[in-house]
């Protein structure tokens, strides 16, 4: 791994405008041939770092390397790089074909090439047909194709994608995410994509950087940030989580043991290198729901929605906190009803105590 | 009314029975202001002119005769092609298409500066940009002609500095007419211009620039294509009443810079007028005019049609 050159490298970048910080000290190393996901609630700083790879902001401070070279100061048009606009931007004025050729016109490849490639890059978004529509003849989705071809169609060595799909129907996103995937595997060029939906990032991702207000909170894959999420805003952003507040009573390396609510003493994987009060997260997926025998905590059931594949127990602790449990509706599992007293299980490995 | 029998279309409301009065004062507006006046000038061409102004109700090709036919001073020649009108044609096309010029190469970059100022401060440029309009045009063209005069502000301020020795006649020149119709025609190359570029999409430029383009084509093959529609109208509403001046052309040229809003002009005033030749002389313009528009309209449209030949 050592020697292999990232083909991005965000060192330490920081944006502002006027008074207000957009990034502060982003680093982040992005592999070639990498579905890279930058994901985070709207206003977190997302597409000012991409416009920041693309060369239309400028940085404030810090440096980004594009396959080693510095590229502060080189115009757009002189970066390896092409961009899947928001809104697509697709030239109004120009066909499907011309839009698709227009990087390799300026790129100066001779009309019977480019020809020929549009062509084929249409084929690989399975928009032959369209070849000679006006962009405002198009749906949303093969506008979307269309800006995607268009920017692959120079063979960029990093594509940026900024909120791709967010302006599409459900079914067509859930294809999309499949698509672009593949897409990315078959091309091998390095994929940034932007997105504020979590389920997005986790199912097409390589890695996942989570950002919140300008900073990059945790880095890893979909399941190291599923499963191991760093801190309070990770757990609570990505997936649905319970977070409840703890007493450490032992640290030792990366486990703790905590105490529960109702007084059982847990030991869970941990984030946190300290003692006192901290959030525990416990996904409710994992947890189950067993006689108060051999439970490690105590609740009352409140309400139970039936959700089709999953049921939903809203419970209260002991100790008054509120809590969501998740079941696979089968046949086998007995329903409590609300009212009752419950003991809950929680799974070897699915609590983790967070840095806050 | 609107019972099964009701053809199909829209929500199937009760507005079909509103649509002529609704569309009356449309249709009124046009026929009285347009259709009326223009089939009016259209007959009188075709009339016999009365010598203190006026027309005689007697058909004839007089006006359009003396327009295009010479045959000499008495009338007794052999017929042959008058050059005097078409020449001034020639000119005041030339003259218009020269101011049009001049103004899309100054509104192009003002309207543009106009379009990407802050919101908040639109409206003050743009409202700088109409205040000389709010004083009459006689006046204004007045005031330039004082202006650009030998022994005007201009001249004297320019020999004071230094700059010249000696005053440079501008009055009664073609750069003076010019001078004339930009100033009076500027900012209707810059509304329209700007209109089209507030709206215009800068990520389209952003999207250029990602896909190789330099600044220079991005303007060339995004931009001005885009914003074209505004280009044409600017051009159209700068080229049209430049060519029918006749306030700037009278008022700054002299007898070599005669246009055809001039010619015009004259044969509607006072007893030496003559009404026939004055309506034939509009009608001749009108149809130059609309033949070009449609010629334009045609090339629009196919250009429009052909977008994957290149
Ligand atoms: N030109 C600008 N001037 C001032 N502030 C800006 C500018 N551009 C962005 N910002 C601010 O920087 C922050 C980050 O913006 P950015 O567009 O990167 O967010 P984002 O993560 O892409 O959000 P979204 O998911 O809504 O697109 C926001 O708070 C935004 O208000
Ligand atoms: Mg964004």
């Amino acid at each position: 791994m050592a020697a292999v050159q990232d083909a991005v490298d965000i060192r330490n970048v920081t944006k502002r405008y006027g008074s207000f910080t957009a990034l502060d000290g982003v680093s982040l190393g992005i592999a070639d041939n990498e579905f890279f996901t930058l994901l985070g609630p709207s206003g977190c700083g997302k597409t000012t770092l991409l416009r920041m790879i693309a060369g239309f902001e400028e940085i404030t401070q810090g440096e980004i390397r594009l396959f080693g070279d510095p590229i502060a100061g080189r115009d757009p048009n002189h970066r390896p790089v092409n961009t899947v606009f928001q809104h697509y931007a697709l030239f109004p004025h120009m066909t499907v074909r011309d839009n698709v050729a227009f990087g390799l016109k300026m790129k100066g490849m001779d009309a019977a090439s480019r020809r020929a490639r549009a062509e084929r890059m249409l084929e690989m978004v399975h928009l032959s047909a369209f070849a000679d529509r006006m962009p405002a003849q198009l749906s949303g989705g093969q506008q979307q194709r269309v800006a995607l071809a268009r920017a692959l169609a120079p063979e960029p060595r990093v594509l940026l994608l900024d909120e791709p799909l967010s302006a599409l129907d459900l079914k067509l996103r859930q294809a999309m995410r499949v698509e672009l995937k593949q897409l990315q595997e078959e091309t091998g060029i390095t994929f940034i994509f932007v997105t504020h939906d979590q389920e997005e990032a986790l199912t097409m991702s390589d890695r996942i950087a989570v950002m919140s207000a300008g900073q990059v909170q945790q880095i890893g894959t979909a399941r190291e940030i599923y499963e191991a999420p760093v801190n309070r805003f990770v757990a609570d952003f990505i997936g649905e989580t319970n977070l409840i507040e703890v007493e450490v009573t032992r640290v030792d390396g990366d486990r703790a043991e905590v105490v529960l609510p109702g007084g059982h003493r847990l030991t869970c994987p941990s984030a946190s290198r300290t003692g006192g009060r901290h959030a525990l997260s416990i996904r409710p997926e994992r947890m189950s729901v067993v006689a108060e025998a051999g439970a490690d905590m105590l609740a009352v059931v409140e309400r139970v929605v039936y959700l089709g594949t999953d049921l939903q127990l809203m419970v209260r602790l002991e100790g008054g906190a509120e809590f969501h449990v998740r079941l696979q509706n089968s046949a086998r599992i007995a329903v409590p009803e609300p009212g009752a007293r419950i003991g809950l299980r929680i799974e070897d490995g699915a609590a983790r105590l967070l840095a806050d | 009314m609107a019972g099964p029998g009701t053809s199909g279309g829209g929500g199937g409301g009760g507005w079909r029975p509103l649509l002529v009065p609704l569309l009356m004062p449309t249709w009124l507006t046009i026929g009285i202001f347009l259709v009326l006046p223009v089939a009016l000038m259209a007959v009188y061409s075709f009339l016999t002119k009365e010598f203190r102004g006026g027309v005689i109700w007697d058909f004839t090709l007089a006006a359009y005769d003396q327009f295009f036919v010479d045959r000499g001073l008495f009338g007794d020649e052999p017929p042959a092609i008058e050059w005097t009108y078409i020449a001034i044609f020639w000119r005041s096309i030339w003259q218009a298409g020269l101011a049009t010029l001049f103004c899309l190469l100054v509104g192009f970059p003002t309207a543009w500066f106009i379009a990407t100022r802050p919101a908040s401060q639109r409206g003050v440029w743009l409202f700088l940009i109409t205040i000389p309009y709010w004083v009459n045009l006689l006046i204004r063209t007045v005031s330039l002609k004082f202006l650009i005069r030998d022994n005007g502000p201009l001249n004297e301020g320019l020999m004071a500095l230094g700059v010249l020795d000696a005053p440079v006649t501008l009055v009664n020149t073609n750069l003076a007419v010019q001078l004339g119709l930009f100033y009076s025609y500027l900012p209707f190359m810059v509304l329209p211009i700007y209109a089209a570029v507030e709206r215009y999409n800068f990520a389209l430029s952003e999207a250029a620039a990602d896909l190789y383009a330099s600044r220079w084509v991005t303007l060339r093959e995004i931009v001005i294509p885009v914003v074209k529609p505004g280009i044409v109208a600017g051009c159209i509403l700068v080229f049209v009443p430049s060519l029918g001046a006749f306030l700037a052309p009278d008022l700054l040229g002299g007898a070599k810079t005669f246009m055809i809003g001039s010619l015009i002009e004259e044969q509607f005033k006072g007893s030496l007028g003559n009404w026939p030749f004055g309506a034939a002389a509009s009608m001749i313009l009108m149809t130059l005019v609309l033949c070009a528009l449609m010629v334009y309209a045609r090339s629009a449209s196919q250009a429009a049609g052909q977008g994957a030949a290149r």
